[in-house]
């Protein structure tokens, strides 16, 4: 008897549930307005650009030099020249980042001394990448003698790129379950096998995901290595890390912008390669996440 | 025979949470010494001294002696990981490292040097056996640790410290996320490994510190109010504290 009478009072009121109803519907369709709003840009620019760009892309555009003053001919220099900076920046980046990232989050005590690292750390991710480029040309390039050079180059990439890879690999190192560090040091372990023995390896693709957003940002950045590494033209490919080199993200701004008559299609070609570059290694560095967090035990 | 004794022992940690205050016990070898009392009272805080896992935590003050085989483990000098692989430790919730069955059997074998594939296949078959899981998982050893029940953690846990050959074992409330009949188990598998091992038990009970106690001590905040041997403490207690709590009245 009860019961029933609940049910009409659940009833008694129809008009301020349907309000009520269609109150939410209109929630949830306005931010899904918001929420397509927010990727419409990226899909429109990826379109926009293979559009502009694909007639461009040719065998001899990616394995070609640049001909008649840049205006035709290939860029493909300028593709060896990225991967080059971006293989450099890895050399210097990496093995500082992660080893930063391992200090912080399995060493480091809650000091000051550490909390001003960590606020360091967070402030180089926050400095304009031509300050980067500008300081790289003070240290490297003219105070080291590096010269305008692949060297330089990475290094100034590296230091732009070091803030990312170390909060995304000590992200990675942290959410490795603390009973897993226990448990291994109760068995008689010390830190460092159980640092390297569980809590890398099970970080590894945490990491490995921060490590190549951070050099995709590397790659795709033009300030940096604009007083540090590139140049406008050259006729051969880099023979040493002391070379100055060709690079995507520079020989875009030039050809967009230094060169009278310069053809749109190559612009757009350029820009094309750049981002399926970029975006290429965002789709390894998906991949791997979403690989290894499929296959995690924890 | 004693086995360790605790001499003035004081332990107090910077948060001043939980603490240990002046204690004076001494623990058989060959016996299962039961540890109960309270939440807070410093059963687990004990255990860790024991092993120097509190070494990982905040302690602000530790002091006194805990002799085990005539050492001082509490003496910064020793080789704490040598330690560690003396005095092995089980705890309450299970935790299986994310690798295979086998892997997290040889592992604490691996990091001490051990190679040879003869001596770690022969460890893993003879620590599963005294830990009462060889039957159910010899054939897939090298399946995900974590694809096992809970109870079977709980006992690959107490084998992956049986594989190093410990001489004292250390258990935090093994039992206490168990269903009755795997706790059976585990309670069946400690009285024989008793004829081999010290065994150290925080029980998640009472009831069970009464079953399997061969000498009991009971600790209230920080203290270690009276210790017994066999089932003494629980028949005829002689503090009014010990005896209000194995009656119920409080905890």
């Amino acid at each position: 008897m009860n019961y029933f009478r609940r049910i009409g009072q659940l009833r008694a009121n129809p008009n301020s549930s349907a309000s009520r109803n269609l109150k939410q519907r209109l929630g949830f369709s306005f931010l899904f307005v918001m929420a397509i709003l927010t990727v419409t840009p990226i899909f429109a620019i990826v379109i926009y650009i293979l559009f502009k760009g694909l007639p461009a892309i040719s065998w001899t555009f990616l394995t070609a030099f640049p001909t008649d003053g840049v205006k035709a001919g290939g860029i493909f220099p300028a593709i060896i020249g990225t991967f080059y900076l971006t293989i450099g920046t890895a050399i210097f980046s990496v093995p500082l980042g992660i080893g930063a990232a391992i200090y912080l989050s399995e060493y480091a005590p809650d000091s000051r001394w550490t909390r001003m690292i960590r606020i360091a750390i967070i402030n180089l991710a926050g400095i304009p990448s031509v300050v980067y480029g500008l300081f790289g040309l003070g240290i490297f390039v003219i105070f080291l003698r590096f010269g305008t050079s692949i060297l330089a180059g990475s290094l100034t990439l590296s230091i732009m790129t070091l803030p990312v890879i170390i909060s995304t690999a000590e992200e990675a190192l942290r959410a490795v379950p603390q009973s897993f560090r226990v448990v291994s040091i109760s068995v008689g372990a010390t830190r460092w096998q159980t640092i390297r023995r569980i809590v890398l390896p099970q970080s590894l693709p945490g990491i490995m995901t921060g490590v190549i957003l951070g050099l995709e940002r590397a790659a795709g950045e033009t300030a940096p290595i604009l007083f540090t590494a590139a140049s406008f033209f050259l006729p051969r490919l880099p023979n040493s890390p002391l070379s100055p080199t060709m690079a995507l993200p520079y020989h875009l701004f030039v050809i967009s912008t230094q060169v009278p008559g310069m053809p749109v299609k190559i612009q757009y070609g350029t820009a094309l390669v750049l981002i399926a570059f970029v975006l290429g290694m965002n789709l390894i560095a998906t991949t791997i996440r979403s690989r290894a967090r499929a296959h995690r035990q924890w | 025979m004693i086995k360790i004794q605790v001499e003035h022992l004081n332990l107090q940690y910077s948060d001043g949470k939980e603490s240990l205050r002046d204690i004076n016990m001494d623990i058989a070898a060959n016996q299962i010494t039961v540890v109960f009392g309270p939440a807070g009272g410093g059963k687990s805080s004990l255990l860790r001294v024991f092993n120097r896992l509190n070494d990982l935590a905040d302690v602000k003050l530790i002091s006194g002696k805990v002799i085990l085989d005539d050492i001082d483990i509490l003496d910064p000098r020793i080789d704490v990981t040598a330690l560690r692989r003396k005095v092995g430790m089980v705890f309450a919730r299970p935790v299986v490292l994310p690798m295979s069955i086998r892997s997290n059997l040889t592992y604490g074998l691996e990091i001490s040097g051990e190679k040879r594939e003869s001596e770690l296949t022969e460890a893993v078959e003879r620590s599963l056996r005294l830990s009462a899981l060889w039957e159910e998982v010899k054939d897939r050893l090298n399946e995900p640790a974590v694809s096992l029940s809970g109870g079977q953690q709980q006992r690959l846990c107490l084998a992956r410290s049986l594989v190093l050959k410990p001489e004292v074992i250390l258990l935090d409330e093994p039992t206490s996320g168990l269903d009755p009949i795997s706790t059976g188990k585990v309670e069946a598998t400690l009285q024989e490994l008793k004829e081999q091992y010290t065994i150290v038990l925080v029980p998640h009970s009472v009831q069970q510190a009464a079953r399997v106690a061969d000498s009991a001590a009971f600790f209230l905040q920080g203290e270690l109010i009276e210790q017994g041997p066999g089932k003494e403490l629980f028949i005829k207690p002689n503090d009014k504290r010990t005896e209000d709590y194995i009656m119920g009245r409080f905890g």
